[in-house]
C-alpha cells in the first residue's frame, strides 16, 4: 500500500512510518506531498491537515493511527506517550526521553533526506520498543 | 549595521464560539506555552519556520473541530520597523518570565533555612521552567544569561573548571 505525509520529516512522522511499516503493512511505501491536495489519489495521507490519521482532539498522529487502527499494545501507547511529549511538548505525560528523541530527528533531518531519516529511524524506534517491552515484563528499568 | 530585510512570520487567525469554554482555555494555555506575539483579537504571530508553522497548522485543526474557524499565514512585515517592535514585544515578554525565574532562584540562594538539599531541589525546578521558557524564546533577551546565571549559582561549580571555559 502506498501512504503519504509531509516531506520534512520529524518525530511524529518518524514513528507513524515505522508503526505502519511494523504494524500495520508490511510492504508500506511511504511519499511525501507538502500540501493535502498534492497526495496521490492511491495513498493514505498521515500527519497532514484535514485528513483522518493527524492530530485530533489533542492526539498526534501517531495516537490516533493506535486508536484508528484498534493497537492496544501497551508497549505503543508507551512509545506514543514519548512521541506526543516529543511533539507537542504539552506535558500530557511524563516521558523524560521526548526532548533528546526530539532533538536527534531535528539533526538529522538537517543532515539526511526523509527516506534516510525513515530508514535510519526504523532500528531506534524498534529498540525503544524492546527496551520498553523488556521494563514492562520486568516491572522495572531493563538493564 | 546592515539594514535586514523582514523575515517571514507565520500567522494563525481563528474565531472560536465563547461557548463551550473549554476548547477556548485549552487553545489560550497552547498559544502561551508557543510565546505568540498577539497582533489583534483572533490574531497571533511567530517567526516562520517548519515547527512553528506545524504548531499552528494543528492548531487551525483544532479550532475548526471546535467548531470555530482558522487559517494559517505566511506573511513578511511591510516594513523593519515593524518587525522590530514585534520582536521587541516578544523579548520583553520573555525577559519578564526569565527575570521572575531569576529572582526566584537569588531568594533560594540567600534562605539559608533551604540548606543544601534544597537548593539543589529549587535548581533543577528552576532549570526545567528555564528550559520551558527558552523553548518559546525566538529573540534571546540579556535576561536569558542573567536568569542561567543565578540558576546554576545555587549549586558551586565542581572542581574543574566550567564546561564552557573547557571547549
Amino acid at each position: 500500500m502506498k501512504w503519504a505525509t509531509r516531506p520534512g520529516v520529524h518525530i511524529d512522522r518518524a514513528a507513524c512510518a515505522w508503526l505502519i511499516r511494523r504494524h500495520i503493512d508490511r510492504d508500506a511505501e511511504f511519499v511525501f506531498a507538502a500540501d493535502p491536495a498534492e497526495v496521490p489519489t492511491n495513498a493514505t495521507p498521515f500527519d497532514m491537515r484535514g485528513v483522518e490519521l493527524g492530530h485530533h482532539s489533542g492526539d498526534c498522529s501517531f495516537e490516533t493511527i493506535l486508536r484508528r487502527y484498534e493497537l492496544t499494545d501497551p508497549v505503543l501507547w508507551k512509545l506514543a506517550e514519548i512521541v506526543h511529549e516529543a511533539d507537542l511538548d504539552d506535558e500530557r505525560f511524563d516521558a523524560p526521553e521526548a526532548p533528546g528523541m526530539d532533538v536527534m530527528l531535528r539533526g538529522l533531518s538537517m543532515v539526511c533526506d526523509d527516506d534516510r531519516v525513515l530508514e535510519l529511524t526504523g532500528p531506534v524506534f524498534d529498540g525503544l520498543y524492546e527496551y520498553h517491552r523488556r521494563g514492562l515484563m520486568l516491572g522495572h528499568e531493563p538493564a | 549595521m546592515s539594514v535586514r530585510r523582514p523575515g517571514e512570520w507565520v500567522l494563525l487567525c481563528y474565531r472560536l464560539p465563547r461557548e463551550p469554554s473549554r476548547p477556548r482555555i485549552s487553545l489560550w494555555r497552547k498559544l502561551k506555552r508557543l510565546g505568540v506575539a498577539q497582533l489583534a483579537d483572533g490574531l497571533v504571530a511567530l517567526p516562520a519556520d517548519a515547527r512553528t508553522r506545524e504548531q499552528f497548522d494543528w492548531l487551525a485543526e483544532e479550532i475548526i473541530e471546535a467548531a470555530g474557524t482558522a487559517g494559517v499565514w505566511v506573511a513578511r512585515p511591510a516594513t523593519a520597523a515593524q518587525e522590530r517592535d514585534l520582536a521587541a514585544g516578544m523579548a520583553g515578554a520573555r525577559a519578564a518570565e526569565y527575570d521572575a525565574i531569576r529572582a526566584e532562584a537569588e531568594t533560594a540562594a540567600t534562605t539559608s533555612s533551604l540548606g543544601q538539599a534544597g537548593r539543589e531541589r529549587t535548581q533543577r525546578r528552576l532549570r526545567a521552567e528555564l528550559r520551558r521558557v527558552a523553548r518559546r524564546d525566538y529573540f534571546p533577551p540579556p535576561e536569558r544569561d542573567q536568569a542561567r546565571a543565578a540558576v546554576e549559582a545555587l549549586t558551586p561549580t565542581p572542581e574543574t573548571a566550567t564546561p564552557q571555559e573547557q571547549l
